[in-house]
């Protein structure tokens, strides 16, 4: 069974000026240890495509089947339930919550509730913590960390529940050629643990990461050349 | 992480926008609490100031109506002290009068002439301070259809051998009457005006106040003019001896000698005696002492209605004052709470959007905000209640009261107030916050 399954998704903007259909009936299927990179200019609709796979937002038509769940058709709460312990999300502007310190963080995802899908979220944060190389910032908040340690931490509460999808838009933007390395190598160990990956980037950095790279233009997905 | 936790979390990094929601809470508090306070202390001082007063009233009341009773008990000993050898009057009267008669109508019938009364005032008797002859008949008015006594007196007749002495009774003119207070009265008549009695005609000299006695129904003439009208020329039928003195124990046997020498055909009575004079003098002099304590009563009175009044109306005017500016200062307190977390929100927008694309659902978003409302206004309560209090206090000006103006449950509606306060009015930003896009909030980051 597919981690990430879509089929026919459409999602149109309506603005003043009219509507703009960003995505045009795109179906795209993710199987676990997959890592997929998603490329494309500006405004192609990565990020649209990011949002409907990640239960954010819904689509005009079509389907979106996460773990054999077709989530839009779960109430709102039923959804946040399905991301909790299915999906995990990378930011490039990493989003972490300034008063927390980075063991906080990490286990902030815990505020959701639920068993964890069955995990001991202390010893989560802890093993986490140490796999990422960030211990020694254990008890500092994001103020204090660089740029490399604040994305290890919010790939860490990403990885927190161990979801089955890991959904990264642009989680190197912001990180030197050192430091998107190193989270292009946890986010790689991620999938071949078993975990599904889409990555959405402009990085060759991180396309050249991944095991398949998809290009989105003018509304549809297609496998790059 | 718990709810709780992150809310300390963040209470402790935006400890600015938490002083400010803490302050805003405090304040309503304390207006409340206040306005609460000084209106109870108001009210409480006024029962004690009226109270006061009340029985200061009633301590000096009494007080004047002791002074009132010690006065009149002395002043009777007094009198009695004095009237025990002052004089005492007599009455002479024909010696074949019926005493009878003239115990039940008030005088006799019988006549006497007049020539014993200059007997008696040419004689050498010391005994005698004032000599009053009269004649005295119960007539028909017939102008008036009434029955009358008609009293003619020709004043008081100067005593030989005796210093002149202040007159006791004047004289009545001829042509002249004086009317007791019922004829006067009944019949609408005033000094200066006519009236005809038996045929004559007579201008009114005098009307009498009312005595309560056959004195209200009598009319006084003069002497002659009444024995012309009568018939009885030269006669009268009393002869009033006033303020007689005699220092023997037989006083009244001692006068009867004295006078029967001298006018062998009368007898002799005591009447009016000192009892009845002390008895008069001390019911005066209780009742001006009354009506002194009687008008410092109405007066004590009318001081504590006006000082109630002054205290009441105070009291309304600070309870109007209260009215407006509590539910101001409880409105304005829950828009800039409102304000301040919104403010808040904005600020979060980040955290929010994360939170809820980590799964964390709208209630626990919501939890989020309200939980800090409900702990603002807890702490703001704590600050405000003691604030309040002091503030009510103070202005009230009875810090020393404190104790008793105290009350639990004003405390329990303060500290229940406030966290609802909080809630309420954070309650719209917290609704904005849990239904807050994460997709569109984090696109924007």
């Amino acid at each position: 069974m597919a981690v990430l399954e879509l089929s026919d998704v459409h999602k149109a903007y309506h603005g003043p000026k009219g509507s703009v259909e960003v995505l045009k009936g795109v179906s795209l299927q993710l199987e676990a240890g997959d890592f997929v990179a998603l490329r494309g200019p500006s405004g192609s609709g990565k990020s649209t495509l990011l949002w409907i796979a990640g239960a954010l937002m819904t689509p005009g038509s079509g389907k979106v089947l996460v773990d054999g769940q077709d989530i839009y058709r779960l109430s709102t709460e039923g959804r946040a339930r399905e991301r909790a312990s299915k999906i995990g999300f990378v930011f490039q502007q990493f989003h972490l919550v300034p008063y927390l310190t980075v063991r906080e963080n990490i286990i902030a995802p815990s505020l959701a509730g639920g068993n964890g899908n069955g995990l001991d979220l202390t010893h989560r944060t802890n093993e986490l913590i140490d796999q990422l190389g960030i211990g020694h910032r254990r008890d500092h908040v994001p103020s204090q960390l660089s740029s490399g340690e604040r994305q290890r931490t919010a790939l860490a509460r990403a990885l927190l529940r161990k979801p089955k999808l890991l959904l990264a838009d642009e989680p190197t933007g912001n990180l030197d050629g050192e430091n998107a390395q190193g989270v292009l190598e946890e986010i790689g160990r991620f999938a071949q643990a078993g975990g599904a990956v889409l990555l959405v980037t402009h990085s060759d950095q991180a396309s050249a990461s991944a095991k398949r790279v998809l290009a989105m233009s003018d509304g549809l997905v297609k496998e790059s050349e | 992480m718990s709810v709780w936790g992150m809310i300390f979390k963040e209470i402790g990094y935006r400890k600015g926008h938490f002083l400010l929601s803490l302050l805003a809470v405090a304040a309503a508090v304390a207006s409340l609490i206040g306005s609460v306070t000084l209106l109870e202390a108001h009210r409480s001082r006024t029962e004690k100031l009226m109270s006061d007063k009340r029985a200061g009233a009633a301590e000096m009341l009494a007080k004047k109506r002791a002074e009132v009773e010690a006065s009149a008990a002395k002043m009777n000993d007094e009198i009695r002290k004095i009237t025990k050898n002052l004089g005492f009057n007599i009455l002479i009267l024909p010696k074949d009068q019926n005493l009878h008669e003239v115990y039940a109508k008030g005088f006799g019938e019988k006549t006497m002439p007049e020539e014993f009364v200059t007997r008696l005032a040419s004689s050498d008797i010391v005994v005698i301070n004032h000599v009053l002859p009269s004649l005295v008949r119960k007539v028909e008015w017939t102008e008036q259809r009434r029955t009358v006594v008609l009293v003619g007196t020709r004043g008081e007749v100067p005593l030989a051998n005796r210093n002149k002495m202040p007159e006791i009774l004047e004289s009545v003119p001829r042509g002249e009457a004086v009317l007791g207070y019922e004829l006067h009265n009944q019949l609408q008549l005033q000094p200066g005006q006519s009236m005809k009695l038996m045929g004559r005609d007579f201008k009114v000299r005098k009307c009498l106040p009312a005595r309560g006695n056959q004195d209200d129904i009598t009319i006084w003439l003069n002497l002659g003019e009444t024995q012309e009208m009568l018939d009885l020329a030269g006669r009268i039928n009393a002869i009033y001896a006033l303020e007689c003195n005699c220092q023997s124990v037989d006083r009244i046997g001692s006068i009867r000698r004295e006078v029967a020498k001298l006018l062998p055909e009368t007898q002799v009575l005591e009447f009016q005696s000192q009892a009845v004079a002390r008895a008069e003098a001390r019911k005066v002099a209780w009742e001006k002492g009354m009506a002194d304590v009687e008008a410092e009563r109405k007066h004590q009175e009318k001081a504590l209605a006006a000082e109630e009044r002054y205290r009441k109306k105070m009291q309304r005017e600070r309870e109007d004052l209260a009215g407006w500016l509590v539910p101001l200062i409880l409105t304005v307190s829950a828009l800039w709470i409102a304000l301040l977390t919104y403010i808040n929100v904005r600020a979060r927008v980040s955290e929010i959007g994360i939170l809820r694309a980590l799964g964390v659902g709208n209630s626990r978003i919501l939890q989020l905000f309200l939980g800090k409302a409900l702990v603002i206004g807890l702490i703001g309560a704590v600050v405000g209640y003691p604030l309040g209090f002091g503030l009510g206090l103070s202005w009230a000006g009875n810090a020393s009261e404190a104790a008793a103006l105290f009350d639990v449950r004003m405390l329990v509606l303060g500290i229940g107030l406030a966290p609802l306060l909080a809630i309420g009015a954070s309650w719209l930003p917290a609704q904005i916050a849990a239904r807050l896009d994460p997709a569109l909030v984090l696109g924007e980051g």
